[in-house]
Formats: structure tokens, C-alpha cells, sequence
């Protein structure tokens, strides 16, 4: 008999080892996945956060002297003799077309800047520094092939040419991209920032949280704390618990037929992509405010009604403040989703391109995860790598969000 | 007067309706020690009160707001010039619209005709917020004139203020069915518009879909086709590619956690399973066109085969990944519920760890893991952004996983984000897959979401 | 940790065997034998110095107040204490002859060898007949269907479980009413057919009339197993076997004939315990 059992045993462990090995790979699978996804994102996007600039030095620009009247300069061309005084080259138009492309359209806002912040007083060893274009940023930042044909590369020999000399000359400079923090939405991608998209997505937030928090509690007290047990109860809880697992984008139809159409309230508005975020957010409240207060100890309601409360002083007076870290963080939770949806906000025309921050909550607005959308969709290099750094930002956000949530358990649960 | 202002003096009148309220029940008590001879204690009076005062106010507010837009532009329409008027109403819809784009520009538009509807549109919006906050005067004052008549020592003043919370308790659990009823509603209203011209027949059983064709109303072949077949097949592919790698990925790696890992480890590996839960899918859907679109790529033609640039393989496996949490946390919840005393027996008999849990503890946790795999197959079928970013938009009625397919959800957001018109077929058609979608989405949630309950209450 | 000491209850040397008598530790024909036995819960000191035998063809009782160890020691027998994941055994249970610790045994074979009976039954949510079955499938110790057939028969046949549920062997066996399910335990415990029977209180969730049953059914089995039965129950102890231990805070007290302890006792303590005045 015994020798069956041993005879078997060897196979048996095999076959243990092989399914432990497939448990552990696939937590590894996972895991690895993760680590791609956000070690692609942080390879990509660490660059964007720096921005390449030109330092052009004053006198090359100005007149010396008295500056004539900021309004009567032609700016540009200030910007493009500069650049030519600073390479030793005197451009005919083919090459100042050429020349041009290697600053961004805002370098000559940065020195009409420069001049009226500082009037009548030019340094003469001082410098601007401009922004470079887009394509000159990505050859600094060595994301282009500079050996492949020249018909298949952004920039020309001489371009690339200028570059260099540049480089050697100690005039580019790469330094922090505020422009990504401080700027909305633009065409050129060394001016696009997600200033705008953040806005429209704190503003859609706060309308979310101030809809969905008292409803979503409100509606867990009385579930859990007055709520009859009967079939529509059920219908309710099934309704709830549904609604967690609706496709959000059905949520954006919703928003567009009753709010845009039926309601006629503005499109691209934070104030319709809040609601509708609430919408979405409101059942994940109300599932873990109802565990939450669940969790209170009926004692704690016992002995309160024992001394003559009402059912109302109850809850107010013990469940709630019991309760209330957990709501709590199942609301963040239930934010930080809200925060990263995309799909509802295309339904109800959040996807304008939008450079102005929205200040209030019926200014057209876009939000940043529709922002990352809209970025990852153009073909340039430099979105591309615009893209990974919304991400990123993006995913700080949702990481303090969420650290925040845990802080809050941690501390209740000591 | 704006909204804001409307608001801030309502929550003004509310602060002193319950000053009032509270300072008439204590004099009405007797002063110091009121409460004594007082049914409630005095601040339930100042609740009552403020109750009194703002809840009329506010439900007038709430109808105004959700009307008063429709009812100005009816206004407008009607005070409009003849040849104005005796435009077509869609037309007319242009001109109220640009009427409304003037006046939030600021700028007075050069076009006189639009530059006098503005001001009178303007004009009448003034006049509406001057009447709403009138009226919000009156019946808040009303109000709390009714508060006064009322207020006496044995006025019930707590059970009324508490009745009146109790029914915002039972309004707000109702929000939850409204939407539930709205969503059902608004889409099917729009829904039913897109059957009038489209036979129920075409759209589920017809084969070709190709809405582009009905642009413009005045091309010839205007119609349109809207056959949703090949979209079903195609969510249907890449939820089948994302489902075989969420079911293997997500019930094995439960197995570990539940099973194998120890309370140290457990604590490391279920955080980072949920953290790939809680990354947002456009992060993934962009994570899908710019890294394993391209890989799945090069893997393929190195292979000698030919991959579409948006393969359906590509869109598949990155939302297999992004499932991977949903199914895992499910079946971990149902494999740590099967009692642990079972899972001695077993042990005790001889059975090693992998015997336990795939002949014991697997068939036991069953329920539970099949109601997570159903509500993880209705992420996938709705999951919008990954296939929006990362799967095509050709209509091609198609298994092949290395061919582009596009989705329900890819369609209706082709469909409906640029400008949109509200009767075209084109964006009606929208409405017709989004009820599709709900439907679907609907009937597997409730069936999975049965599974998940009868597996707790089993071992409850 | 220590446990403290007593008057007549002296904690034994780290070297040799208990200093106080324990009674008669040691069996004719040994078929387990218990040496400097200590099992560890994370930092509580579970078992101390724990050292016996059980012979052949006996069913031996384990008694003492809650907690004092008699469940671990069980648990130690057939080595259940090595998936708890803070527990750490040491000494040595030698099962005819052979230390069930030593690294060549598997306590995969081990288990095949020394089956267990738990205080709740716990049958598989599976039908009565997979549960009978599973050991021996597991095991491979039928060739085919017809000797797998056998097997549940006869396990069930001897557990007097047949002729209730002949007809629905394919029902789930969590079906069955509670003294039931426990004989269906024991059925299973047997179709492996292994040489030592543990049971942890195998009757303390039911009732008079189903523990008759059970402890009718222990009196048979004890013809052809060795049994270690954990019970609160000194009547039950004085019905079923033919050696009691007892033990205490974690320490084996006192161990012999039954009808000696009974009568008996050489420690105070147990005295105490079987009398009803602790525990």
C-alpha cells in the first residue's frame, strides 16, 4: 500500500512545483507589466520636463542706447539677427526661412518681454534666452537620426549644422520646462502645457466631490440605517451595484442627451463633465460608506438609543463621526477614478483645444487625462514625449491622492 | 443678479431663519433652562425654520435653472423678425446658437439682425435672474413667516426637521435608480429616433457598417449603412484576447496571494496588482499604440506574417493587463472565504498545496471567480479608451487577432465627438450601440454580480 | 517562555526526560514515540518537553484543560503544523521507528500514513462519494473505477454511513446532517487506510445520540487502528480508550492505563482536573 502512495509522490511534487512556478509567474507577469508601463512612461517623459533655449546675447538684438518704442520693433527679426550675429553668417531669405525654424514663435515674446520690463536700459553683456523650436529640442535631446536621409529628418545639413556651432559656442542651454506647468494647450510643442487641462480637471473635481459626497453618504445612512428590507430595497442595492459597473462611457451619453440637449446647459463645460463624474463616482461612495458604517459597532448604536436618542441623533451624533475616515477614503478612491476618466468627457465635448485656463465652471475646459488623449493623437515627436510627462504628472496626482487615502486608514486604524 | 449671488443669499436667509427660529422658541420657552419647556430643543426650532425658509426657494431654483434656457430662446424665437421666423427649424437652431456664442464673446457682432437678438436675448436673461431672485425673496419670507405661525412649546420641531431629513435619505438612495432609469431613457428616446429611419433588422443583423457615407444629407447614397454585426464581432475579439489574459493572469496570481504567499509577501503583492487597477486606461491605451502595437509588429513581420498596424492583438493584451486587478481581488475574496478548515481536511488526508486548491478550493471558490470573470468580460466590452486609442476603425467582420477591428465603443465615440446634430442618422446611430451597450453590459453585471452575492452568503 | 512551576509539578531539564514521574510513558509494542517534544507559536511556548509512547492497538485519550496543548501535540503527529506559518516544532515523533521530522520523510506520505478527524466536520463541497473517494485518488490507490467503488463502499459500509446514503452518493456531502458528515469524515480518513487515526474532539459539535454512533464506531476501529483522541469529555475518555494523557500548560502531566488515572492519580493536578475542580 505505502508503496503506491511513495511511487506517486515524485510525480506529485512535480507537479506541485509546476503549478506554484505558474502561480508565481503570473504575480511576476503583473508585476513586470507595471514596471514596463510606468519604466517606458519615465523614459520617455523625464525629458519633457526640461526645455532647450537659446541664450542670445542683448546687444546682437537692440540698439544701443535708448530702446525705441516696444510697440514699433520688429521683434522677429531682432530674434533672427541675433541668431545670425551669434553664428557669423549673413543669411539670404532662403536661409533666414531656415534660420527661423530653429526658434519657437514665442522667442520674440520672451525679448519684447525683456525689453519692457526693462526700459531704456540695455546690459550690454547681458542675454535672452529664448525657446528653441521643437525639432531643435528633440535633436539636443538626441531623439532624432541624424544619418538618415535628409529628406526623411525634421532638419536640414545646414540646420543641424547651425546646431552644432551653437553647441559649441555654449548658447543652448537645457533648462526646466515651466512652459509644460504654466501654459494651456498649443500647437507648437514647446509652448503646450497642461495648465489649462489641470484646471478644467480640479474644477470638474470639486463639482464631482460637492455632488457626489452628500448624496453618496446620504444614501449609504439611509440604506444601512432606516432602509426596510424589502424587494425595492434590493432593487435599489442592485441598481447601485450595477451602476459601479457600467462602462463610463454610457455615462457620457447620459451627460449629453440630459444635460447638453435636454437641459441645454454649455458643452465642454467642467460644470456638465463634473456632474457627470459624479454620476460615476456617486456608486463607489455609497458602497464604501455603506461598509464603513457597517463596520461601526451596533453596540455603539444600542446603548445610544438606550439613553433616549432618535434614530437620526444616532447616526449623526455616533455613526457618522465613527464612520467618517472610511467615507472618507473611499471617496478619494472614488475621486482618483473620476480623476482618470477619459471616455465620458469625449461624449459631452470636452475635447476642444483649449489654451485659455478655465475660470469658472461654465468656461469651456478640457481635463488632463483628455488632454493626454488628444497629445498622444499628434504625430510629432515632441507630443509624443509631452504625452509621457502629462502622464506623469497625472499619475502623481492619483499616487498622493491615494497616499493621502492610506495616510487616513492608517492613522484610524492605530 | 448671477446664480452665486442667488445662492449666497439664500444660505444668508437660511443663517438668519434659524436665529430667528432658535431666539423665538427660547423666548416662547421662558429664557434660560427653555429647553425644559420645550417639546424639541432649541436649535430643532432654528432648523425648522431655516427649513422653511430655504426649501421653497430652492425647488423653484432647481426648475429655473433646468428651464429657464429653453424658455428664453423660446422668448427670443418668438420676438424675432418675419423672415427669421419662417426659417427652417433647424436653421433656426443655428441662428439661436450663434446668438448665444455672441453673447458670451462680449464683442457686439457686426451683423445688426444678430447684434439685435443678442442684446434682446441678454436682456431677457436679466430680466429672468431679476424675477427668480424676487421670487426667492417672497417665498422665503413666506417661509419663514409660516416657521413663526407654527413655532409653539409643544411644536414637534425635532420630528419634522428629522421627517425632512429622512426624505433627502430616501432621495438621495433614489439618484442611484434615476440614473439607472435616465441612462435607459435619454438613450433609448434617442435611440428609438435612429430606428425610425433604420429598421431594427439592418442594424443587428446587417454586415457592413459604414456610417461615413451619410455625411451630407444631399450625396446620393446618402443612406448610410449601419449593420452593427462587425462591431460585435470585433468587441468580441479583443474581449476574448483580454479575457485569456485576464483569467489565467488574474485567477493564478489569486492562487498565490490566497494560497501560497505569506502574510509579508501577500501584503507586497496585492498592492502592486491593485495599482495596475488604478492607472488611468487612457495611460494604457497609449501605452498600447506606442509600445505593443509597434512590438507585436516586428514580432509578427520577423515571423513573416502580416500585422495590421492597430492589431486587434495589440488593443487585446494591454486590456487584458488592465482587467488582470478585477479578476485577481474578485477571486482572491472568493478563495480566502472557503473556509480554512476545508482546506485541512484536505491537507490532513495527504493532499498537497497545488491538490487543495485546484480540487478543493477552486471548485468551492467557483461562484465568486465566475462573477468576477463576468463583470471583468463587461469592463472589456465597455472599456472605451484603449480601443479608441489603439485598435482601428475599420469595420471588418473579422477573427483574425493580427487584423485592425473597430469596437461599439470606438464607433460611438467616432460618431459623436466633433460637431454633432442631434438628427442626422449618423449621430443617432451612437444612441443605438450605446443601448446596445448598456443592455449588454447591464445583463452580465446583474448575473455576475448574483454569482459574487451567492458565494457570500454561502460561507456567511 | 516558561510556564510556572507548581508544587508538585517541576519543570523538566533541557537534557534529559521529565524529573517528576509522569506515570507509565512508555508502551509494550511502540508503534509512536513522543521525544523532548517542543512546538513553538511565533513566542508562545505551545508544547514543553513533551515525551511518551502510544503503542500498538491502543486508543489513547488526550485530556486537560483548554489550551493546554492537546490539539498541537495532535497536530505535531502528522505534521499539520508545518503550513501554520509562525510555528516551529523541535524534538522528535518517531512512527515505528522512523522520525516523522527528518528530512526524507515527505509529510505528503506522512498524512497517507497517519490520518486526522477534525473537531467541526469539515466534508469537501463536494458529493459523498468524491468525498470518500479523494484520498484514495490522490494516493492512486485504485487501478480503476471498479476498485475506487470498493474502497468508498467498504469505507462507508464500515463507518455504518451505506445504508443511509446508498441512494444519493452523488448529492453533496454537506448535505447530510452534522453526525453524519462527521462519520463521512471518518470514511474518508479511512479509505486511505492508514495506520494511525487522529481525532480532535471528533464529537464535540454533536449531539448524544450522534456521538454514540461515533464513539461505537471508534470501539471498532480500534481493532484494526492506532487512535489519538483529543476530548474534553473525561466520560468519554473513560468510554473510549485504554490510555490517557493529560497534560497541562503546554506539559504532559501524567500518562497510563485508563482505569489507573480514573482511580488513581498520581499527580494532585490531575486529581483536580478529573474531578471536575479545574478545567
Amino acid at each position: 500500500m505505502n508503496r503506491v502512495v511513495e511511487s506517486r509522490l515524485r510525480r506529485r511534487h512535480r507537479r506541485e512545483r509546476t503549478f506554484r512556478g505558474l502561480c508565481v509567474a503570473s504575480v511576476l507577469v503583473a508585476a513586470l507589466f507595471l514596471l514596463v508601463i510606468l519604466g517606458s512612461l519615465f523614459r520617455q517623459g523625464a525629458s519633457a520636463f526640461t526645455q532647450t533655449r537659446i541664450s542670445l546675447p542683448v546687444p546682437a538684438m537692440l540698439p544701443a542706447g535708448d530702446l525705441p518704442d516696444s510697440g514699433a520693433m520688429d521683434y522677429d527679426a531682432a530674434v533672427l539677427d541675433a541668431l545670425a550675429a551669434l553664428l557669423a553668417i549673413d543669411p539670404d531669405r532662403a536661409e533666414r526661412r531656415e534660420l527661423r525654424q530653429l526658434v519657437s514663435i514665442d522667442a520674440a515674446f520672451v525679448l519684447r518681454d525683456y525689453v519692457e520690463s526693462s526700459p531704456g536700459r540695455v546690459v550690454s553683456d547681458a542675454s535672452v534666452r529664448v525657446p528653441a523650436s521643437a525639432k531643435v529640442d528633440m535633436a539636443i535631446k538626441g531623439e532624432f537620426d541624424r544619418t538618415a536621409a535628409s529628406d526623411r529628418r525634421p532638419l536640414s545639413d545646414l540646420q543641424i549644422d547651425w546646431i552644432d556651432r551653437l553647441v559649441e559656442l555654449g548658447a543652448i542651454e537645457r533648462t526646466f520646462n515651466t512652459a509644460l506647468f504654466t501654459n494651456g494647450d498649443s500647437r507648437e510643442p514647446e509652448l503646450a502645457g497642461i495648465r489649462a487641462a489641470l484646471m478644467g480637471s480640479v474644477l470638474m473635481l470639486l463639482i464631482t466631490l460637492a455632488v457626489a459626497f452628500p448624496i453618496g453618504v446620504a444614501a449609504a445612512v439611509y440604506l444601512e440605517e432606516f432602509a426596510p428590507r424589502r424587494a425595492w430595497i434590493r432593487l435599489l442595492e442592485l441598481s447601485i451595484n450595477n451602476l459601479a459597473a457600467v462602462p463610463s462611457i454610457v455615462f457620457g451619453l447620459l451627460g449629453l442627451v440630459v444635460l447638453i440637449d435636454w437641459l441645454g446647459m454649455p458643452r465642454s463645460a467642467p460644470l456638465v463633465g463634473g456632474l457627470v463624474l459624479a454620476l460615476l463616482t456617486l456608486p463607489v461612495i455609497v458602497i464604501s460608506s455603506r461598509s464603513a458604517i457597517r463596520a461601526v459597532p451596533t453596540s455603539i448604536r444600542e446603548a445610544s438609543l438606550g439613553l433616549g436618542a432618535s434614530r437620526m441623533q444616532v447616526v449623526s451624533h455616533h455613526v457618522l463621526p465613527q464612520a467618517m475616515p472610511a467615507i472618507v477614503t473611499g471617496t478619494i478612491i472614488g475621486l482618483s477614478r473620476a480623476f482618470g476618466e477619459t471616455a465620458p468627457l469625449l461624449m459631452i465635448g470636452m475635447v476642444a483645444f483649449i489654451v485659455d485656463v478655465p475660470s469658472g465652471v461654465t468656461d469651456p475646459a478640457t481635463a488632463l487625462p483628455v488632454q493626454i488623449y488628444l497629445w498622444a493623437d499628434s504625430p510629432e515627436r515632441a507630443f509624443a514625449e509631452r504625452t509621457s510627462a502629462a502622464i506623469l504628472v497625472l499619475l502623481g496626482f492619483l499616487l498622493s491622492m491615494n497616499l493621502l487615502a492610506a495616510a487616513i486608514r492608517r492613522k484610524v486604524e492605530k | 443678479m448671477d446664480l452665486t449671488s442667488i445662492l449666497l443669499l439664500l444660505a444668508g436667509l437660511a443663517v438668519g431663519a434659524f436665529l430667528f427660529g432658535r431666539s423665538r422658541a427660547q423666548a416662547l420657552g421662558g429664557g434660560v433652562g427653555a429647553a425644559r419647556n420645550l417639546h424639541s430643543l432649541p436649535d430643532y426650532y432654528g432648523y425648522f425654520a431655516a427649513l422653511c425658509a430655504v426649501l421653497p426657494p430652492l425647488m423653484v431654483l432647481t426648475l429655473w435653472a433646468a428651464f429657464e434656457e429653453r424658455v428664453v430662446l423660446a422668448l427670443l424665437a418668438n420676438g424675432l423678425p418675419d423672415h427669421l421666423q419662417a426659417l427652417s427649424p433647424g436653421q433656426l437652431d443655428l441662428f439661436l446658437n450663434s446668438v448665444r456664442n455672441a453673447a458670451s464673446a462680449a464683442s457686439v457682432p457686426a451683423d445688426p439682425v444678430l447684434a439685435a437678438a443678442t442684446d434682446e436675448y441678454l436682456s431677457l436673461g436679466r430680466s429672468s435672474r431679476w424675477l427668480l431672485s424676487g421670487l426667492a425673496v417672497v417665498l422665503g419670507a413666506g417661509g419663514v413667516a409660516a416657521a413663526w405661525r407654527s413655532i409653539h412649546p409643544a411644536f414637534r420641531a425635532r420630528n419634522r426637521v428629522e421627517t425632512a431629513i429622512r426624505w433627502f435619505l430616501i432621495a438621495a438612495s433614489g439618484v442611484a435608480v434615476l440614473t439607472t432609469v435616465g441612462i435607459l431613457l435619454a438613450v433609448s428616446f434617442e435611440a428609438l429616433r435612429f430606428f425610425r429611419d433604420v429598421s431594427l433588422s439592418e442594424f443587428l443583423f446587417g454586415t457592413t457598417w459604414s456610417p461615413q457615407a451619410a455625411i451630407r444629407d444631399d450625396q446620393i447614397g446618402s443612406a448610410g449603412r449601419f449593420g452593427m454585426l462587425p462591431l460585435l464581432s470585433g468587441t468580441l475579439l479583443i474581449a476574448v484576447i483580454a479575457m485569456a489574459v485576464a483569467i489565467p493572469v488574474g485567477i493564478l496570481s489569486a492562487m498565490y496571494t490566497a494560497e501560497y504567499a505569506s502574510t509579508r509577501v501577500r501584503a507586497l503583492a496585492r498592492p502592486v496588482l491593485e495599482i495596475l487597477a488604478g492607472i488611468p486606461t487612457v495611460v494604457y491605451g497609449f501605452f498600447a499604440v506606442l509600445m505593443v502595437a509597434p512590438w507585436i509588429r516586428t514580432i509578427g513581420e520577423s515571423l513573416g506574417l502580416n500585422v495590421a498596424a492597430e492589431s486587434a492583438l495589440a488593443a487585446g493584451l494591454v486590456m487584458g493587463f488592465m482587467i488582470v486587478p478585477l479578476v485577481s481581488s474578485l477571486s482572491d475574496e472568493a478563495i480566502r472565504a472557503v473556509p480554512a478548515s476545508i482546506r485541512e481536511g484536505a491537507e490532513a488526508l495527504g493532499a498537497t498545496r497545488s491538490e487543495i486548491a485546484l480540487d478543493i478550493v477552486l471548485p468551492a471558490a467557483m461562484p465568486g471567480i465566475v462573477g468576477g470573470i463576468l463583470l471583468a468580460v463587461s469592463r472589456a466590452i465597455g472599456e472605451t479608451m484603449i480601443v479608441v486609442m489603439a485598435a482601428g476603425l475599420a469595420a471588418n467582420l473579422s477573427f483574425n487577432p493580427l487584423e485592425s477591428v473597430t469596437t461599439v465603443t470606438v464607433q460611438i465615440t467616432t460618431l459623436l465627438v466633433g460637431d454633432q446634430e442631434f438628427d442626422s442618422a449618423r449621430t443617432l446611430a451612437a444612441f443605438a450601440l450605446g443601448l446596445v451597450l448598456f443592455i449588454i453590459t447591464m445583463l452580465l453585471n446583474v448575473v455576475g454580480l448574483g454569482y459574487v452575492r451567492r458565494y457570500r452568503e454561502r460561507y456567511e | 517562555m516558561r510556564t510556572p512551576s507548581k508544587a508538585n509539578d517541576v519543570a523538566a531539564d533541557a537534557g534529559g526526560g521529565p524529573e517528576f514521574p509522569v506515570g507509565d510513558p512508555s508502551a509494550p509494542d511502540p508503534c509512536i514515540q513522543i521525544r523532548d517534544l517542543n512546538a513553538w507559536y511565533g513566542d508562545i511556548h505551545a508544547l514543553c518537553d513533551v515525551g511518551f509512547e502510544i503503542g500498538h492497538g491502543e486508543v489513547l485519550a488526550l485530556i486537560g484543560p483548554s489550551g493546554c496543548g492537546k490539539t498541537t501535540l495532535l497536530r505535531c503527529l502528522n505534521r499539520l503544523n508545518d503550513a501554520v506559518e509562525d510555528a516551529r516544532v523541535t524534538g522528535e515523533v518517531t512512527l515505528d521507528g522512523q522520525n516523522i521530522y527528518s528530512g526524507s520523510v515527505d509529510p505528503v506520505a506522512l498524512r497517507a500514513r497517519v490520518g486526522m478527524v477534525f473537531q467541526k466536520p469539515n466534508p469537501f463541497p463536494k458529493s459523498i462519494y468524491d468525498n470518500v473517494a479523494y484520498g484514495a485518488r490522490i494516493h492512486g490507490l485504485a487501478s480503476d473505477r471498479a476498485e475506487l467503488d470498493e474502497i468508498v463502499h467498504t469505507s462507508l459500509e464500515r463507518v455504518g454511513l451505506l445504508k443511509e446514503v446508498r441512494a444519493r452518493l452523488d448529492e453533496p456531502g454537506t448535505d447530510l446532517s452534522g453526525g453524519q458528515q462527521q462519520r463521512l469524515c471518518i470514511a474518508r480518513t479511512i479509505a486511505v487506510d492508514p495506520e494511525v487515526i487522529l481525532m480532535d474532539e471528533p464529537c464535540s459539535a454533536l449531539d448524544p445520540i450522534a456521538t454514540a454512533k461515533i464513539e461505537d464506531l471508534i470501539d471498532e476501529l480500534s481493532a484494526e487502528y492506532v487512535i489519538v483522541i483529543v476530548t474534553h469529555s473525561m466520560q468519554q475518555a473513560a468510554r473510549v480508550s485504554n490510555r490517557v494523557a493529560y497534560m497541562n500548560q503546554g506539559q504532559l502531566v501524567e500518562v497510563g492505563e485508563t482505569d489507573r488515572i480514573f482511580t488513581n492519580p498520581l499527580h494532585k493536578l490531575t486529581e483536580d482536573y478529573i474531578t471536575g475542580r479545574i478545567g
